[in-house]
């Protein structure tokens, strides 16, 4: 799906909640609180997601596979570029 | 009419965001209206009302004797709750809320649980009575029946016998020959535990010349008086001579054993049996009516008990209350005063007013705001959602007045983080429901009252379950964890590295199950980018080295939430010192921990970002360095502690340690330079606030102002000597305080009356000017700990180096090892996983290798106690786990950035509060 695609929409989508949420909230007394708590969920969970994400952007490491999983995995998944099989 | 001390300042409504704004109120009430004054704000429950007679003993107040009524009336409708409760008769509960009964009304209330104590203490008696009268009456006619069947038998034994000795049944006649001697005999009813005993005294005293014939009773009696039931049976006892007579009769009393008069005859006991029997039945309707007339009286008494209670509980609380006030001089007026919010003040006028009014007082009640230097209760406002959010800020510490409330943050990130450490859809889903079960069903379980404590734990938290749950869904969905199963969505980024001929050298068996890498040069499909949403499937596939990649990636996200919420945890206090205008604190609190925590841990996480940009698996270069590939890529940890020791490195990526070096340019230089800032500024948060202060204290008591050039060198000179002062002044102050303490009054300048004086709080960071009527200044220590900045005494200098070597010395060391505290969030998460790894493969997974009917019945088998295993260790015991860490790392690693917890809380005087205490009371009892 390429780098940029994930990252801007997931990026918006919890910047349009974060920023756009607190607008909605109907006047009342637990306004504040609402708005507090719809900004903060959406920092927390943008940000989980996007140190996972950066984590696997540039992988140091490979998954260690049994040859029978790693035939499966060339079955259903395809191979890299330059591989025959 | 109502009198203002000073114009109430602009009311702020933070909401939950700071604790409500409080005054001090002064009531004056008439004393006709006093009483119906405390009843409406009882029922408003917005004021605290404070102790005016603390000296006074509680026998010597006011309204001691209104008290004693009403626990008289209490303990009244405590016996009759209880007699109630004895013929199980229902009691109406309608949680209705009947309104305080006015003083006359009282005499009427005792007036009628006097009555109906009486009755009840009547009728009890009476059925006591009878009772007793019915059983002797019983055990009268069993002893007829049975004696009846011994002399029977008597008769045709003496018929018989022919005996010289003859007995004969005439034993009233006095002038029988003496050669036929004359048995007696004494009838009566004892326990039949007793007999054997009784029989065997019978015996040895009598020396066997007694003759002892004894049968059962099959019947229960009913004791009257305890109420047990006894086994009682008859025994007839048949003897010759006085003698004997008086020794039966004293062993019997000895037993216990009740004796009967019993005819000889058997028509007069005939006669007898008839009229017992008579008695007997004329005994039974008496003694049902009385029953039923006590049911009756009862019954009638059941429906209002509840509501008397509760009256009779609000009259209690209202009297003590009225014991708190102090009268004043002309016996006419009572004074109070009360703690209440300031947005408030309207309405508790407006109850002064309708109880004035209600009990027909001309004189209208005052309300006046006073001020005071004195500390206020902590008050926040709380709905059902908040309250479980509040309750877990306060049982670390009550907030102070008016500082930041971390609870509306709290909401959002403790759920946030108990899931990051609980991370697993499925069992996410199964907390979710639990809390959404208990927030539908909420009223009618709160109307069951349960009693339980566990449950009502659980109960009262919903909020917090549920929120807990929905979080743990969206981490388990990125940590792609749904019962220890990876789901793909999107499609892995990861693919086969391996041509054909690598699977012909690897066909049998056991090389099959060999595990070779996919290197991510090849296997990562780095156009197409990582897996867009949470943790690639592929990791679940690699069960050798999944945790090496997956800890890594747990770690840095742990290090990097902790330094974000320690961050956030800061700009919180920033807002602090700000709200409480102390720029004192900001300048020299605030930005040196500002820098200290950015120069070092900031730092820290810029690097993690910039390893995972710019370092990637294969060759490249990187910053201007040759970068060969992933073997060089740079240890953060250890870079770190290099930092720290100023360690000289290499520059680039050359040599076997490759992963040691500088990697990027300019890097000893920027290290050396935040390692100095930070150190820098530690000095900075030790002295320079309590320098400042100590200026400021000099300047307010127009010492002059200082030639600022010497005084400064010689100030960094006392600076230095703080160093032994910090361990020896506080316990040689301590010492010299014990010896005798000296009061000093300090005098200020006096104006108008009024005298001023500038108060230094330390811990509020709050100066402001007060103004005290002309009384004495009161001693008023009580409010906080630590450093004492009394306006009218000296600055306590030993006190404040101590605080504040206690605060720079908790921040500095708290920074280090709360951001590798944070590092639970990691192992949690990990343990989390791997308990549920275990329950898959170890209990569940073993079901798919059956087949067929036997397969289906083992799946059934197993998958109940997979579930039941998964529900009770990895969503109870790991949520329980997962909750007291994440409760911790709140309490401990964010709140100490900025969180005093040094207040009180609000507690009003209100009848839902106290009747709901009572309830509970009773409940436990």
């Amino acid at each position: 799906m390429g780098v940029i695609i994930p990252l801007v929409s997931v990026s918006a989508f919890w910047l349009v909640i974060g920023l756009g949420g607190p607008f909605l909230v109907p006047k009342g007394v637990n306004r504040g609180i609402v708005q507090t708590m719809i900004v903060l969920t959406a920092v927390c969970c943008w940000l989980f997601w996007i140190l996972v994400y950066l984590h696997q952007l540039n992988p140091l490491i490979g998954p260690q596979i049994s040859v029978k999983t790693i035939r499966w995995i060339s079955e259903k998944w395809g191979d890299a570029k330059g591989v025959k099989n | 009419m109502d009198q203002y001390g000073t114009a109430p300042s602009p009311a702020e409504h933070p909401g939950i965001f700071r604790s409500e704004e409080m005054c001090l109120a002064q009531l004056y009430i008439q004393s006709e209206a006093a009483y119906g004054c405390v009843a409406e704000l009882g029922e408003l429950g917005l004021v605290q009302f404070r102790d005016l007679n603390p000296d006074i003993s509680a026998f010597q107040r006011k309204y001691v004797k209104e008290v004693r009524r009403c626990d008289e009336m209490e303990r009244k409708l405590r016996f009759l709750e209880r007699e109630i409760k004895k013929d199980q008769v229902p009691m109406l509960d309608t949680g209705e809320n009947p309104d305080v009964p006015q003083p006359r009304e009282m005499i009427d209330l005792e007036a009628t649980f006097e009555k109906l104590e009486n009755e009840l203490r009547e009728v009890n008696q009476n059925e006591e009575t009878l009772k007793k009268n019915f059983n002797e009456l019983t055990e009268l006619k069993h002893i007829l029946r049975k004696t009846q069947t011994f002399f029977e038998e008597h008769e045709e034994l003496q018929v018989e016998a022919l005996l010289p000795l003859e007995v004969t049944r005439d034993l009233h006649a006095p002038d029988t020959p003496a050669l036929i001697m004359q048995l007696r005999f004494v009838a009566g009813v004892i326990q039949r535990e007793r007999l054997p005993a009784f029989e065997r005294l019978l015996w040895r005293v009598c020396r066997g010349n007694v003759f002892l014939r004894q049968s059962d009773i099959d019947d229960v009696i009913q004791d009257a008086v305890t109420g047990e039931s006894v086994n009682k049976t008859v025994f007839i006892i048949f003897f010759q001579g006085d003698q004997l007579k008086t020794k039966v009769k004293k062993i019997c009393e000895g037993f216990r054993a009740t004796l009967y008069p019993c005819p000889d005859t058997p028509q007069e006991r005939r006669e007898m049996s008839i009229g017992v029997m008579t008695r007997i039945e004329d005994l039974k309707t008496v003694l049902g009516q009385t029953q039923d007339h006590r049911h009756r009286v009862l019954v009638a008494a059941s429906k209002n008990v509840r509501m008397w209670l509760t009256k009779v509980r609000k009259i209690k609380s209202i009297y003590h209350t009225l014991n708190l006030f102090n009268i004043d001089v002309t016996q006419k007026c009572l004074i109070a005063e009360c703690w209440c919010p300031v947005n408030e003040l309207e309405r508790i006028k407006m109850s002064l007013k309708r109880g004035t009014e209600d009990s027909g007082s001309q004189v209208p009640s005052i309300l006046h705001r006073m001020e005071t230097s004195e500390n206020p209760p902590t008050y926040h406002k709380t709905n059902k959602f908040t309250r479980g959010f509040q309750e877990i800020v306060d049982a670390y510490g009550m907030a102070t007045y008016r500082e930041i409330n971390p609870a509306p943050y709290t909401m959002i990130t403790f759920p946030f983080l108990f899931a990051v450490m609980f991370g697993d859809m499925g069992h996410g889903t199964v907390m979710l429901l639990a809390g959404l079960f208990f927030i539908l069903k909420e009223k009618q379980l709160e109307a069951a009252r349960i009693r339980d404590e566990i449950f009502n734990t659980f109960f009262n938290g919903r909020y917090v379950i549920f929120l807990m749950g929905a979080f743990s869904i969206y981490t388990g969905f990125i940590y792609n964890d749904i019962f220890s199963k990876s789901i793909n969505l999107f499609g892995s980024s990861w693919r086969n590295t391996y041509g054909a001929d690598f699977f012909q050298e690897h066909l049998t068996y056991e090389e099959q199950e060999k595990p070779f890498m996919l290197v991510p040069e090849k296997g990562f499909d780095s156009p197409g980018g990582p897996y867009p949403f949470g943790l690639d499937p592929v990791w679940n596939l690699a069960e050798s080295n999944k945790l090496s990649f997956l800890n890594s990636m747990k770690m840095k996200a742990s290090v990097i939430l902790g330094i974000t919420q320690m961050a956030f945890g800061l700009m919180l206090s920033l807002y602090n010192h700000r709200y409480f205008k102390s720029d004192l604190d900001i300048k020299w609190m605030f930005i040196p921990q500002a820098l200290f925590l950015g120069c070092i841990f900031v730092y820290l996480c810029l690097q993690i970002i910039a390893k995972w940009l710019f370092f990637t698996a294969e060759a490249n270069t990187v910053f201007g360095y040759d970068y060969p590939g992933s073997n060089c890529a740079p240890s953060l940890l250890i870079g770190l502690i290099n930092m720290f020791m100023q360690k000289s490195r290499d520059k680039g990526f050359e040599g076997p340690t490759c992963y040691l070096n500088f990697w990027y340019p300019g890097q000893s230089f920027f290290e050396f330079i935040f390692l100095a800032v930070a150190i820098c500024c530690v000095p900075v948060m030790l002295f320079a606030k309590p320098y400042l202060m100590w200026k400021e204290d000099q300047l307010r008591r127009g010492r002059g102002h200082a030639h600022l050039a010497p005084v400064e060198l010689i100030l960094l000179v006392v600076a230095l000597v703080q160093v032994p002062l910090m361990l020896f002044a506080k316990p040689y102050l301590l010492w010299r305080r014990q010896k005798g303490y000296q009061p000093q009054i300090d005098q200020p300048g006096t104006s108008g009356g009024f005298q001023q004086s500038v108060r230094a709080d330390m811990n509020g960071e709050d100066v402001e000017v007060v103004q005290h009527a002309d009384e004495p200044p009161k001693e008023n220590g009580a409010s906080h700990g630590g450093g004492h900045g009394h306006g009218d005494g000296p600055l306590d200098m030993g006190d404040v180096m101590v605080y504040q070597a206690i605060h720079t010395i908790e921040f500095v060391l708290g920074c280090v090892s709360h951001t590798a505290s944070y590092l639970r969030l990691w192992a949690l998460s990990l343990a989390h996983a791997q308990l549920s790894d275990v329950l898959w493969t170890m209990v569940f997974r073993h079901a798919f290798g059956f087949d067929g009917y036997l397969g289906a019945f083992i799946t059934y088998a197993l998958f109940f106690v997979f579930f039941f295993l998964s529900v009770g260790i990895l969503v109870l015991m790991e949520g329980l786990s997962a909750f007291l860490h994440a409760l911790r790392l709140h309490w401990v690693e964010f709140q100490s950035k900025f969180y005093g917890g040094h207040g009180y809380p609000f507690a009003p005087f209100s009848f839902e509060k106290i009747l709901q205490e009572e309830r509970e009371a009773e409940e436990q009892a």
